[in-house]
């Protein structure tokens, strides 16, 4: 069974009474356990709209979503709002300001320890957050530092360590990486690897580097406008692109050889008379759907 | 353009930082030049040095940048700002949002430069910077004219950067990683806008960027910086096909092409080396796997391969043992070799 189902997901923001922005429309998708499903596509496409929705950021204007099950969105019981902080956290795109500058960052990485009250003594929770720690490759001496005292790979450490302390079914991760240098960002994108190995978390992977994204996903939807144009396996989608926006944008991924990319040509896609309100989700195969 | 042996240093509270430790290189007339390395080798710097615009706790040690003969050392800040800034050497900035001035109209900000630099009336420049607007593939320019930036999208916005930079016929344009704010279908089409523009107008053009796959689609030269250092340089081919240095091999690994299947991406172990403390020997041994004994005593020299490529690593030297490439890397030069062939007879 799917861990996460989003089923027909809008999200409508209101700026004044004739004006609403519809940053998503109608989308559907699922992740099952242990999967990284990664979104793609330009900016004001919506894919940290969905994000946030999922997380609760946001309250959807229509739509539904189910996380184990459990319907999460709208109105909550504590119970079930209990479990969904629990089993879902985010890692965010900077982390040179999504980290507390005044908190030491043993205490950032157990704030949610300290809320649900996951130790018994003090000692318990100095071990996991050491144990937290090295396992994303910095030392438990780290803990009684300050967040400006890290570099911006350290840093974005820390908010891996703080989203995996709770031990999620589902990360959220943000643009996580685009912040940081290339060599460091390897070293990042291993590491959530290897923790997706070790404790069977899913990923809901948010870029729009797509040569990463193909590296990571299991799974991949393209979005844009709001409108999720094509979903499908990672394979799928970019040895067999169905719809010419993301064939677009796979024309426009920049590869590292020079004599390739200089023969190159740009697709371009022209969607100013396409109407996706109209067009709906053709199927094909099993995993490959595309919104004509 | 020439850069001879150029090195400053930064005085800050916590000690002096030697930010750039001998920098060399050459842009020829209409040629593109690209320099790549992480945050903090010093790329930003070194552009900043030949443009003026180095902040006041920077001592340039030594080094001259040769622009047609003059050196643009020894030049004042005023002359520097009269006659070099602006109508010879332009600069593109990396985030158009910050880069725009928010309170003046778009017009206003591409006319400024050439009222104040060249002798032209007020209409003549409006004509002007219509026709810059429309090179730049603007629609609707002479209504945007009156625009304001936060009318623009990203992409716009870098249009008009790009303009203003144009508007005074500078001979060389420095882009400082003009398109990492934006999305890749308008990165894309932004370097090929400045590709077309250099063909027509016959600029030199200077590249920053960490992003490979914008060097192998713009640059005929590549100099990678490591620790305010060029650590390798040549032609684009030569670095994308034949690359000497373990750093060039790191960062070349570390970027996944579009048919990289390993479990795992190559990442260079560790971090860039806080020049607060000047490294002894290479600065780059701490994190290379082929490190030798003699790495950590001397620097390593410019070992020349052919005419065009250098590379500054002991690796070159005649007594160094020979070494196995890893086994990725190599399988990746060699289907991107292998592509490149294909895609020449195409």
């Amino acid at each position: 069974m799917a861990l996460l189902k989003v089923i027909n997901l809008r999200q409508h923001f209101k700026i004044s009474r004739s004006f609403t922005v519809k940053a998503v429309n109608g989308v559907t998708f699922e992740i099952n356990a242990g999967e990284t499903y990664g979104l793609v596509g330009e900016s004001g496409s919506g894919k940290t709209t969905i994000g946030r929705s999922i997380i609760r950021l946001y309250n959807p204007t229509e739509g539904k979503v189910f996380f184990d099950g459990k319907k999460i969105s709208g109105n909550l019981d504590a119970a079930t709002n209990k479990m969904l902080r629990q089993n879902m956290q985010m890692i965010f795109q900077d982390p040179m300001s999504s980290l507390n500058p005044r908190k030491k960052v043993g205490d950032i990485i157990a704030e949610g320890l300290d809320i649900h009250k996951l130790y018994k003594n003090l000692k318990e929770r100095q071990e996991i957050i050491a144990e937290i720690l090295k396992k994303v490759g910095l030392s438990p001496a780290h803990a009684e530092r300050y967040p400006q005292q890290f570099s911006g790979g350290q840093r974005q450490r820390v908010g891996i360590a703080r989203a995996l302390v709770m031990n999620p079914k589902l990360i959220i991760a943000d643009e996580c990486i685009s912040a940081l240098d290339v060599s460091i960002q390897a070293q990042v994108v291993n590491l959530m690897k290897d923790i997706q190995d070790e404790t069977k978390c899913a990923y809901l992977f948010i870029a729009h580097d797509l040569s990463m994204v193909k590296y990571i996903s299991d799974r991949i939807g393209v979005l844009h406008k709001g409108y999720l144009v094509e979903t499908g396996t990672t394979q799928e989608i970019f040895s067999n692109p169905a719809h010419p926006y993301t064939q677009s944008l796979l024309s426009a991924v920049p590869q590292p050889n020079p004599r390739v990319e200089k023969n190159r040509t740009l697709l371009t896609y022209n969607a100013e008379n396409v109407n996706y309100e109209s067009c709906t989700m053709q199927q094909l195969s099993d995993t490959h759907f595309v919104l004509t | 353009m020439s850069i001879k042996n150029l090195d400053i240093t930064f005085k800050t509270n916590a000690g002096n930082i030697h930010a750039i430790r001998g920098v060399n290189f050459d842009l020829p007339r209409g040629k593109t030049v690209a320099l790549v390395g992480e945050s903090g080798s010093g790329k930003s710097v070194t552009m900043k040095a030949v443009t003026g615009l180095l902040d006041s706790n920077c001592i340039i040690n030594s080094g001259n940048i040769f622009y047609n003969g003059v050196d643009l050392l020894t030049l004042s800040k005023k002359d520097l700002r009269q006659k070099i800034n602006g109508q010879q050497i332009a600069m593109v900035f990396q985030d158009p949002m910050t880069s725009l001035d928010p309170t003046m109209t778009i017009g206003a900000q591409i006319m400024e430069g050439m009222l104040l630099h060249q002798k032209i009336s007020k209409s003549d420049a409006e004509k002007k910077a219509l026709e810059l607007l429309n090179l730049v593939g603007i629609i609707d320019a002479e209504k945007r004219m009156k625009n304001y930036p936060h009318q623009l999208s990203g992409g716009m916005r870098q249009r008009v950067v790009i303009a203003i930079a144009l508007s005074c016929e500078a001979k060389v344009l420095i882009c400082d990683e003009p398109t990492t704010a934006l999305d890749v279908t308008i990165q894309a089409k932004i370097l090929n806008l400045i590709k077309d523009i250099q063909a027509q107008m016959g600029l030199s053009v200077i590249y920053i960027t960490h992003d490979l796959g914008v060097v192998a689609k713009v640059a005929d030269f590549v100099n990678v910086m490591y620790a305010g250092k060029i650590i390798e340089t040549g032609t684009v081919d030569e670095i994308f096909y034949d690359p000497r240095h373990p750093y060039t091999w790191g960062l070349l690994s570390a970027m996944p092409d579009l048919e990289t299947d390993d479990a795992r991406l190559y990442s260079i172990p560790g971090s860039p080396p806080n020049l607060l403390h000047e490294p002894t020997g290479d600065a780059f041994a701490a994190r290379n796997q082929f490190a030798m004994k003699i790495d950590e005593k001397a620097a390593p020299p410019m070992f020349q391969i052919t005419e065009t490529h250098f590379a500054a690593t002991w690796l070159l030297h005649p007594d160094a043992p020979k070494i196995e490439l890893p086994p990725e890397l190599k399988a990746r030069l060699e289907r991107s070799r292998k592509a490149a062939f294909l895609g020449d007879k195409a």
